[in-house]
């Protein structure tokens, strides 16, 4: 599948940087995410996908640069208006990030009750059939995030991040920490998700099993730039050295993985 | 040259601090009185805070009261003491040992308790998940703590005057063989407003400090389960001290000459 173009992206980065201290995380980076498409950014540990991520959702904010969601600038923008902007987003958290004063259903209608003041039977109802479309029953709604399997966390984070039908759903690492199949499991829930929604995907991995199964468009995140971006199937002829010592998850390459004593 | 570097960069570090908090504490207090409010949060502050602070406040004040009695006896002639010692005890107790115990004791129960839980939940990505909710983690997390902690340690401490004059009381009568009534009457003649109003302002701005203070440490606090520890540590420390600094502002805003 190619990129679908139109006139406005639903994501438009540009020249973004960041850093730390001294440590330059972003150093102008490019993205680009259509309406309806689904992107992931791939790269090693530590290359900046997560940075990436806060500083759309106005989490962190970069030094440099812009952002754009459906055409709107969004950085440095009044907190007020930045919820606004935020009901548009879900995100799914790499450790799920689930509130474990609430219980399960309630962390799922959270966005609900707190963000659109629904009211709770109704919300309930929603996140029930949310908890349905993940795989998981109504009696898992009644118990605590502490009780649950690492995949199941991520089921629930999943169907919290699509509780509100948001326009663009963000995924942190979303197969990190969990068994092939039940990735695998993860992988199909989140397309599934994603299409029945017709919503942005923007996902960071370095998963590649997770990344050819859920992306549209794969984007190569290193030193702080995209140094590769195109169609799913065109990555296995990439003929970019740095992409495929990546997929194909070789220590020898271009990319030196900085080991050393801290 | 060198000498003066590090005392400018603490002193540098000192500032800073300090305007982080302030500008921390700006933001919190309007989200406090901004709508929409969170009655369900605010209430299980307030009984977390009030009703479950209760027993340690109550022995704190209750011993202190005793111990009172106990140290005045000693350095008084018997004859005046029936009439001395009962004074001494209300007006410290409700001067000074009821106020600042109670709010050192809830600073080590409830400030450590709120920079743990905002803590975790800043490492575990609790808060940022808040924020892509549409929910500001000012208004969630931190308004109802320091709502909480304004209300509720007046009325602690209201509680823990009472229960201090009592521990006056049952050392004085029982121990020291005092009239009873004639404890009462001294008591009662010695309740003074100014004493109680100090007291009770006292309170307000102690429980403002241990929630602000918690709440500001656990939420700035990184790095995992340690940056937690030290995120505790530091919030019932600076609260302890700011208790007993302010304690010495307010109580010569009341009785300095």
């Amino acid at each position: 599948m190619s990129a679908r173009k139109s006139d406005i992206p639903k994501i438009r980065v540009r020249n973004l940087h960041k850093r730390f201290g001294r440590n330059v995380v972003l150093d102008g980076l490019n993205l680009d995410v259509g309406s309806a498409e689904s992107v992931v950014v791939i790269g090693g540990s530590g290359s900046g996908k997560s940075v990436l991520l806060k500083c759309i959702l106005g989490l962190i904010e970069p030094e440099d640069g812009s952002i754009e969601i459906d055409g709107r600038p969004v950085i440095g923008l009044p907190p007020a208006e930045r919820e606004i902007i935020n009901r548009k987003f879900g995100m799914l958290f790499q450790a799920g990030a689930l509130f474990d004063s609430l219980r399960v259903w309630e962390n799922v209608a959270f966005g609900l009750i707190q963000g659109e003041s629904m009211d709770r039977a109704q919300a309930k109802e929603i996140a029930t059939a949310k908890l349905a479309a993940v795989g998981l029953s109504e009696a898992v709604g009644e118990l605590w995030p502490a009780e649950l399997s690492g995949g199941m966390k991520k089921r629930v984070g999943l169907a919290r991040a699509i509780a509100t039908e948001p326009e663009i759903i963000f995924f942190d690492e979303p197969t990190t920490g969990l068994d092939p199949i039940m990735a695998d499991v993860i992988n199909d829930l989140i397309v599934k998700c994603v299409r029945e929604l017709g919503a942005t995907a923007l996902s960071i991995t370095h998963d590649m099993a997770s990344a050819r199964k859920i992306a549209d468009r794969i984007a190569m995140l290193y030193k702080g730039t995209i140094i590769w971006n195109g169609a799913t199937d065109e990555i296995d002829r990439s003929e970019n050295e740095f992409v495929d010592q990546f997929i194909h998850g070789r220590a020898e390459g271009p990319i030196r993985m900085e080991v050393r004593a801290r | 040259m060198n000498v003066l570097q590090p005392i400018g960069r603490a002193f540098r570090g000192f500032l800073e601090a300090t305007g982080r908090l302030t500008l921390f504490a700006v933001v919190s207090v309007s989200h406090c009185v901004r709508p929409p409010v969170y009655p369900r949060l605010i209430g299980r502050q307030l009984v977390d805070i009030g009703y479950y602070s209760l027993p340690v406040v109550g022995l704190t004040t209750l011993f202190s009261g005793m111990v009172l009695a106990l140290q005045s006896y000693a350095g008084l002639d018997r004859a005046v003491a029936e009439s001395v010692i009962p004074r001494i005890v209300v007006q410290s107790i409700t001067r000074e040992l009821s106020p600042v115990l109670s709010g050192l004791m809830v600073a080590g129960r409830i400030g450590a308790a709120m920079a743990a839980e905002i803590g975790t939940m800043r490492v575990t990505e609790q808060i940022d998940a808040l924020t892509t909710l549409s929910t500001n983690p000012h208004k969630y997390l931190i308004a109802p703590r320091l709502i909480a902690g304004l209300t509720m340690l007046p009325l602690l401490v209201l509680v823990g005057d009472v229960i201090g004059v009592f521990g006056g009381y049952l050392v004085s009568v029982y121990k020291l063989g005092f009239n009873p009534a004639i404890f009462l009457k001294f008591t009662w003649e010695n309740v003074d407003a100014i004493d109680l109003t100090s007291g009770l302002v006292k309170a307000a701005c102690f429980g403002f400090i241990v929630a602000l203070l918690g709440c500001y440490n656990g939420y700035h606090s990184r790095g995992g389960a340690q940056g937690v520890g030290a995120a505790t540590t530091n919030a019932v420390v600076s609260a302890s001290i700011l208790i007993l600094v302010s304690n010495y502002l307010i109580t010569e805003m009341f009785f300095g000459k």
